[in-house]
């Protein structure tokens, strides 16, 4: 049983630069990713413009019967979010300490080009930690 | 001490010196300047080498500056640290158990090349200038640490003993990340002067001495060194 089904990371323009799955049932592969990617940037930007109310930054918590999707922007407009079971706690936070993996180990590393897809081998050593114990506590709970 | 005693009043605020401050740099500050260190060394070169060789250079600049504001800043308590050195050196010990003493950290080991006697290697599990950096796989061995080797090379070239220092990744057992050695080779002047180090009585510089000894220069440099790329 996993909590978490998928992460993704897009940048500013809307293009996938980070996908990881970690066991979501439907299996997608990367165009479908990339796909959901765009998808998901474009209604993040619709809703700011719906909201009746001003000051929105965009969709924040889409809920379904089979999956809750956690989006967590930060201000330069990057986007990260998370596929989870319903119901799933805390999302908020592991977002928030994805985003401070991925300015320590990709913004901080030289060889790493500006919104092109991510391929950090300590990024992904230290967001595989992050996620398992994430996934830990989760079972505590 | 340079400025001690001189309260004076500066009208202009671009005249006043710069406070003293904290004596700590972020560490993330310090990361990003690296990163476009290598960035714009990148830009520069079209081979690995060159790259490497590049920062090696840039490090050896350091170096060479930083082994003069070592010994400007040395106090009599540090000075076991470059003794020791000589200690262990001519007792060919492979590691410097005293350091440890002296400083909350020091390079996790200094061991003597067991192949060749002008061999020496300073090891470290995580060198701060990689801490946050992936070499990219198209890049084989390459390794940042590179400047360290530089600075390395700097401070004992500055000090009278010229070296060949590289900067090698060495996988561990059990461990994801391979750890930095950094391999100095000392060339043939340098041993030389090794054998004559024992005979001399080791000072520290105060202020009132003039005249620096290079030996001496180097000692304190060394200690000092590596307590710098563990700090």
């Amino acid at each position: 049983m996993a909590a978490i089904y998928s992460l993704y990371i897009i940048n500013k323009s809307g293009g996938l630069i980070f996908y990881k799955d970690y066991g979501s049932a439907g299996r997608m592969d990367t165009n479908d990713s990339l796909r959901l990617a765009s998808l998901w940037h474009s209604m993040h930007a619709i809703s700011q413009q719906l909201s009746p109310v001003s000051g929105c930054f965009g969709i924040e918590l889409l809920q379904a019967d089979t999956f809750d999707l956690h989006c967590f922007q930060s201000l330069t407009g990057t986007k990260f979010f998370v596929v989870c079971e319903p119901g799933t706690q805390h999302m908020e936070n592991l977002l928030k300490h994805i985003y401070e993996l991925y300015t320590d180990y990709v913004l901080k590393n030289p060889f790493y080009e500006m919104e092109m897809p991510i391929r950090c081998e300590l990024f992904e050593i230290s967001l595989a930690q992050a996620v398992q114990k994430e996934r830990v506590s989760l079972l505590g709970r | 001490m340079i400025g001690v005693g001189k309260a004076k009043q500066y009208a202009n605020v671009l005249d006043r010196p710069i406070g003293k401050g904290k004596q700590e740099v972020s560490l993330s500050a310090f990361a990003f300047l690296f990163s476009e260190l290598v960035q714009y060394n990148q830009l520069q070169v079209d081979n690995i080498a060159e790259l490497e060789r590049r920062l090696e250079d840039a490090g050896y600049a350091v170096g060479a500056r930083v082994l003069e504001l070592l010994c400007h800043r040395e106090k009599e308590g540090d000075t076991a640290i470059g003794y020791s050195f000589f200690h262990t050196q001519h007792r060919h010990c492979d590691m410097m158990a005293q350091w440890a003493s002296h400083r909350a950290r020091v390079a996790d080991s200094l061991e003597k090349g067991t192949e060749h006697e002008d061999e020496y290697m300073i090891s470290e599990k995580e060198l701060l200038v990689n801490r946050f950096i992936s070499i990219p796989k198209d890049m084989g061995a390459f390794n940042c640490g590179a400047f360290v080797a530089g600075i390395v090379r700097g401070v004992l070239d500055n000090a009278g003993f010229p070296a060949v220092v590289t900067a090698h990744f060495v996988p561990v057992d059990g461990q994801h990340r391979p750890r930095t050695t950094i391999l100095i080779k000392f060339a043939e002047e340098g041993t030389l002067d090794f054998q004559s180090l024992k005979k001399q009585r080791y000072r520290y510089c105060n202020e009132k001495q003039d005249w620096i000894n290079r030996r001496e220069n180097w000692s304190n440099g060394f200690g000092m060194l590596t307590y710098l790329l563990a700090s």
